[in-house]
């Protein structure tokens, strides 16, 4: 999977974030690193900001699309 | 004892777990890794599950916890992350500062590491 469908996703699940990268981490398209900022994440722990983005990639991540996920969140400053 | 009642118990009697892949000497995920080693650094008193012997564990685990992916660590009972969360706790200190208030400030005087195998 290219990184595309998964920039739309979460583009979809946070479209008020400030900064949102997806980067495939061995170019065999299911090692990937997210790293969203967004005022709706701020206030969260860490963990319920995890699960939001879980929750935006959860169909990628059920069927086994994405093999490893890297995640790095912050609400916004 | 199902998996289920097993993993809560573990959860609820161990001051910090560890769910992986592998085990601390042998392990076989790198982001398993990445968690046991912040662990360590932070001298967390670490107790390890296995979740390889059966799919069965971590199907049951992430009903429990809500949290998809392995690995996973608690600290008394809660749900503190995986790797990523894991890892940037420990580097800002604050994996420490936690262990320190729900463990007590000799937290680390024991540093034991144990492995806990769950019954199928």
């Amino acid at each position: 999977m290219s990184t595309q469908p998964l920039r739309e996703l979460l583009e979809r699940a946070f479209p008020d974030a400030t900064e949102l990268d997806v980067l495939d981490r061995t170019g065999g398209g299911d090692h990937f690193q997210v790293v969203v900022t967004a005022p709706s994440l701020s206030g969260l722990s860490l963990v319920e900001q995890h699960r939001r983005v879980y929750e935006a990639l959860s169909a990628p991540l059920g069927d086994g699309t994405i093999h490893e996920l890297r995640i790095k969140t912050k609400g916004a400053t | 004892m199902s998996y289920t009642d097993q993993i809560k118990d573990v959860i609820e009697s161990s001051d910090v777990v560890l769910f992986m892949k592998g085990t601390p000497s042998f392990v076989m995920c790198g982001n398993s890794d990445r968690a046991l080693q912040a662990l360590r650094r932070a001298g967390a008193p670490v107790t390890a599950i296995d979740v390889l012997p059966d799919p069965q564990i971590r199907q049951e685990l992430s009903a429990i916890s809500g949290w998809p992916t392995i690995p996973q660590v608690f600290v008394k009972g809660e749900l503190v992350g995986g790797a990523d969360i894991v890892e940037e706790l420990e580097q800002s200190g604050e994996l420490a500062t936690t262990l320190r208030e729900k463990l007590g400030d000799d937290f680390g005087a024991e540093r034991d590491e144990k492995t806990v195998g769950l019954a199928g």
